[in-house]
């Protein structure tokens, strides 16, 4: 049997690695938008697992509105991404330095 | 879960009126959109303000008495919900008024700018009304979404497109940190509903160490939607390189939802745990205030300045919550509301400045502006000394409000900080104004700007002054808004 500590261990594990993805990667923004889907998929495991251990079936409906605003989500981020290469010619998270100050 | 009936799901349908018809009117304004030539483009914005001033009398005509819920336990209707859905939806409108100029110039005066909008307000309106964290994430979602798009929309302008991915990765990272602390909570409470929620807190889950880590995350969460220091590194990226009619819709309307949400996620869920998000809000707000105040001073792209200046601004806005009494959150409300008056009229006034070609974003472009206008050298004189806070004008009452919620609470350093940088904070605000009195004029083109713009603006300008010299109605909505 699998303990509820143990599931949310691993989200937490899940998250954390997209967070620190998020800050650590200098490289493209594809991997961004990886890990901003990692860590929205960690948070559906952890309302899962509650539902589940809490007996509660609300936990698993959030679920459903989750993957559906992710979905949405990976498509506007996805068309900034064709707007942005279509000016700059790359998507390097270096070049994203014009505005400052 | 209440069981279902028919009477009761009918009654929930006519509370939320506005936000279908506000949803209904944005799909018949996209299809109509289609039909409309280029040249007839200002048709659709006609549409778009008649839909926002009906769906704000049909908000304004919900009678309740007292908080009602409905749709399931989704929804709740209360004399907050109904001011801020009204201000909201009378600010958007002005921001349409304002924008139809400037974007037939640059030659993107398109529907999708409108329609986006639309959506963006009905996000904000499902976020105010929110009652479930379901609902708080799906409001949000929509008015974030909206936006992300919006910043994008100018296609050809790099930096639009490099702010709108700044702003769409760590907008998105603030939903995702929203939402594990929800998961965590919807774990210790066992509820995703606010009312339940807000009742397993006060029976004793309030010094959950499992609670603690899940208000810590919708904190971070807040502090970015809100734009408060150190997770405002969007705000000023965001607002110098997005086509200016975005940047004052990103820079009014959403600053009532991020009230709204830090409203309905800390006060109506987790009130019996204000001594944990109290003490975090502290560091948010006192942050806020010194790093916007004093940044700001060193900037000379007038968005970028306003985009500190909203950072700051920010930072008082949570002075009033943190202070976790009804006469902070009315502070905070009032705060909230007169900050957006004055936000969408000096952002008004760079777009009533700018023409083809010629953005009017730099501090030098007010140059010398009361040689070529006296009466908007004017109105921009009233905005600016609104936001520094003087008096008679309405910034005034709403920074004095705040500081005595903390003076309530007796946190009187707060008080102390929070008037050392709002003195700081006036030194940038009153160099806008020394520039367009005491320098000589370096551009001499003249103001153009349509009347229904310049009357709307002066209109916005005069009503800064009025609530200054009477804000006794305001304090009143806000009374009975937050008893």
């Amino acid at each position: 049997m699998i303990t509820l500590t143990e599931v949310l261990t691993l989200s937490g594990l899940l998250f954390s690695i997209a967070v620190a993805g998020v800050f650590l990667n200098r490289k493209n923004v594809i991997l961004l938008l990886m890990c901003i889907e990692l860590m929205l998929l960690a948070v559906n495991f952890n309302f899962v697992a509650f539902s589940r251990f809490l007996g509660d079936i609300n936990g698993q409906i959030f679920v459903f509105f989750i993957l559906t605003v992710a979905a949405a989500e990976a498509a506007i981020g996805l068309a900034i991404l064709v707007v942005l290469f279509r000016e700059r010619r790359s998507i390097d998270v270096e070049d994203l330095d014009s505005l400052q100050g | 879960m209440n069981a279902f009936s028919v009477a009761a799901f009918n009654s929930g349908l006519t509370l939320a009126t506005p936000e279908i018809f506000l949803g209904l009117a944005g799909c018949g304004i996209l299809l109509l959109d289609l039909l409309i030539g280029d040249e007839r483009r200002h048709w659709t914005a006609a549409l778009s303000i008649a839909a926002l001033l009906i769906t704000a009398v049909l908000a304004a005509g919900v009678e309740v008495s007292g908080p009602v819920t409905a749709l399931g336990g989704m929804f709740l209707v209360d004399a907050m919900s109904q001011a801020l859905k009204v201000v909201a939806l009378v600010i958007v409108a002005v921001v349409f008024v304002y924008s139809i100029e400037y974007m037939r110039h640059r030659g993107i005066l398109k529907g999708e700018y409108f329609v986006l909008g639309l959506f963006a307000t009905l996000g904000i309106l499902v976020l105010i009304s929110a009652a479930s964290l379901v609902t708080v994430y799906l409001g949000l979602e929509l008015l974030s979404l909206c936006l992300y798009a919006m910043v994008a929309f100018d296609r050809d302008s790099g930096r639009a497109a490099e702010s709108a991915i700044k702003f769409f990765v760590l907008g998105s990272l603030a939903s995702g940190t929203l939402l594990y602390g929800m998961s965590i909570i919807y774990g210790v409470t066992g509820s995703l509903e606010l009312g339940t929620i807000a009742a397993a807190v006060q029976g004793g889950l309030a010094t959950n160490i499992g609670l603690l880590f899940g208000i810590a995350f919708l904190i971070v969460a807040i502090g970015f939607k809100f734009g408060a220091v150190p997770f405002h590194m969007w705000i000023p990226d965001v607002y110098e390189g997005s086509p200016t009619c975005v940047t004052l819709f990103v820079g009014s309307a959403p600053k009532i939802a991020a009230f709204a949400l830090a409203m309905r996620l800390l006060v109506d869920g987790l009130g019996g745990a204000h001594v944990d998000w109290g003490q975090m809000l502290v560091v948010l707000s006192v942050l806020s205030m010194a790093v916007g105040n004093v940044v700001a001073i060193a900037q000379t792209n007038l968005k970028r300045m306003l985009g500190y200046s909203t950072i700051s601004h920010v930072g008082y806005i949570l002075l009033g919550i943190l202070a976790g009494t009804s006469q902070g959150y009315q502070s905070a409300m009032f705060y909230t509301i007169t900050y957006v008056i004055v936000a969408a009229g000096s952002f008004g006034m760079i777009l009533l400045l700018s023409r083809h070609g010629f953005e009017a974003d730099r501090i030098e472009d007010f140059k010398g502006l009361n040689a070529r206008s006296p009466w908007f050298a004017g109105m921009m004189a009233i905005f600016m000394f609104s936001l520094a806070g003087l008096p008679p004008f309405i910034g005034f009452w709403a920074k004095l409000g705040v500081i005595q919620a903390v003076l309530g609470i007796n946190a009187v350093w707060l008080a102390v900080v929070a008037v050392l940088f709002s003195v700081v904070g006036a030194f940038y605000y009153l160099r806008v104004v020394k520039m367009m009195y005491f320098d000589e004029p370096v551009d001499a083109a003249r103001i153009d700007g349509s009347p229904l713009m310049r009357a709307v603006l002066s209109a916005n300008a005069l009503l800064v002054l009025l609530l200054g010299i009477a804000p006794g109605a305001l304090l009143v909505v806000c009374a009975h808004a937050l008893p």
